[in-house]
């Protein structure tokens, strides 16, 4: 009866933590935006949780576009279709790769970064203080930070994907001497604008938002000591990135249709 | 870190983001190619299509002119029903050309292959390619192949009991 209840305690318990996120989720989100007096605020989140980003996107993207390349070449080379290096790198980044391996940087970078922030503003009760200001925290805190990771995310992941593309090139051309014509135009023949490109941008947005919308969460609902934030900060990165692998599969079978 | 220089990052990062996005959609999916703006229609009725798919080239030898972009099955003829988009620069397909479908290499993907005819006038918007090859199917043809090796031994069977 014991081991009944407690199973019961932790459906409940998980139900209300989705329940609560949501509630705050549209708290935020659900308020006449002040475009004007919020945008110093939404640059500056743009530039901690985006750019400050950027050079391990751009590396792990040059690695891994180039690891890619050179495990294809070696299975290609078998089969004789070296010439479908250029397809081979472009797909695997541009469907899966990209927005994925970016949204799991950026829950690791950025996520953790903002869950322990706004942990500690709960933490040492600055966010009670500026509700006593007559200041909303929901506004002045959470949502440029959300609007931040909502923006960024995209623009991330098509930098990733272009770059790995670049590092896809320079191992399969340069060093392993695919030619590069066949390299490119078997690329363009495969990859189609809309079905493929498009559809990992949309991809990345949504994960930017469910990413950013848990390490906020998380650090808003932590408990205000010091090892609550730490609780928080992991499991942060630990929802994120299940929420990411878990949506891109049910992303990918709606998107299956158009290829 | 003046307010000016966060912004001015921020913006050159948006920038990059876009170009990228620019990149990825030029160089890599080739968007400029078949616009729909500078692309007429022409449809082809073919017996069998084999592995025919959407977005598979169409080519006048061997050079690409467009893609296919859907494939319908006609419910009175049980034909299926293929739809190209060809570039507008080739406007000079004869109407008497013919259409098959062939495969790229021995296990490429199948694409549709435009032989051009001898009239001087010219496929038109909403046109249709009257002679059709359907796709040669590699188990049809191996098939036929036994089954005529098979009917010669016993044709040489039948032969032999007829001399002796």
């Amino acid at each position: 009866m014991a081991r009944v209840r407690g199973v019961g305690r932790m459906g409940v318990h998980v139900l209300t933590g989705v329940g609560t996120s949501g509630i705050f989720l549209l708290k935020t989100l659900a308020r006449w935006p002040r475009v004007v007096r919020s945008f110093p605020f939404l640059i500056k989140e743009c530039f901690f949780v985006g750019v400050l980003s950027l050079p391990i996107v751009v590396v792990s993207a040059l690695f891994i576009g180039m690891v890619v390349a050179l495990q294809g070449f070696n299975v290609l080379n078998k089969f004789s279709a070296v010439s479908e290096l250029g397809q081979l790198v472009a797909l695997s980044v541009v469907r899966e790769l990209g927005p994925v391996i970016t949204a799991l940087l950026f829950a690791g970078r950025a996520g953790s970064a903002l869950t322990a922030e706004i942990g500690l503003m709960k933490t040492t009760e600055q966010l009670s203080s500026m509700e006593m200001m007559g200041v909303d925290p929901l506004w002045r805190v959470i949502s440029p930070r959300l609007w931040a990771g909502f923006y960024t995310m995209p623009v991330l992941a098509t930098i990733f994907c272009a770059v790995a593309i670049f590092g896809g090139y320079l191992v399969g051309v340069q060093w392993l001497g695919v030619d590069a014509g066949t390299f490119w135009s078997n690329m363009q023949s495969s990859v189609d604008f809309y079905n493929d490109v498009v559809n990992g941008l949309i991809k990345s947005v949504v994960f930017g938002f469910v990413c950013t919308w848990i390490a906020v969460y998380q650090g808003y609902a932590s408990t205000p000591t010091a090892a609550g934030i730490s609780h928080s900060t992991t499991r942060c990165v630990v929802y994120s990135s299940l929420a990411v692998l878990g949506l891109d599969f049910v992303l990918t079978t709606v998107m299956m249709g158009g290829w | 870190m003046g307010e000016r220089f966060v912004e001015t990052i921020v913006g050159l990062f948006m920038i990059a983001g876009i170009a990228c996005l620019v990149v990825l959609a030029f160089k890599v999916s080739g968007l400029t190619t078949y616009t729909v703006a500078n692309s007429y229609k022409i449809t082809a009725d073919f017996d069998n299509i084999g592995d025919l798919k959407p977005r598979a080239p169409v080519a006048i030898a061997g050079v690409r002119i467009g893609q296919v972009t859907n494939i319908d099955l006609d419910p009175k003829s049980y034909k299926a029903v293929v739809t190209m988009q060809i570039d507008a620069d080739d406007d000079n397909i004869p109407v008497d050309s013919s259409a098959s479908i062939v495969t790229a290499g021995l296990l490429g993907a199948n694409y549709i292959s435009i032989s051009p005819g001898f009239e001087d006038n010219f496929m038109k918007n909403g046109g249709q390619i009257e002679e059709t090859h359907p796709a040669l199917m590699l188990e049809t043809m191996i098939g036929q192949l036994l089954f005529n090796m098979g009917k010669d031994d016993k044709k040489e069977e039948t032969d032999a009991t007829n001399n002796s």
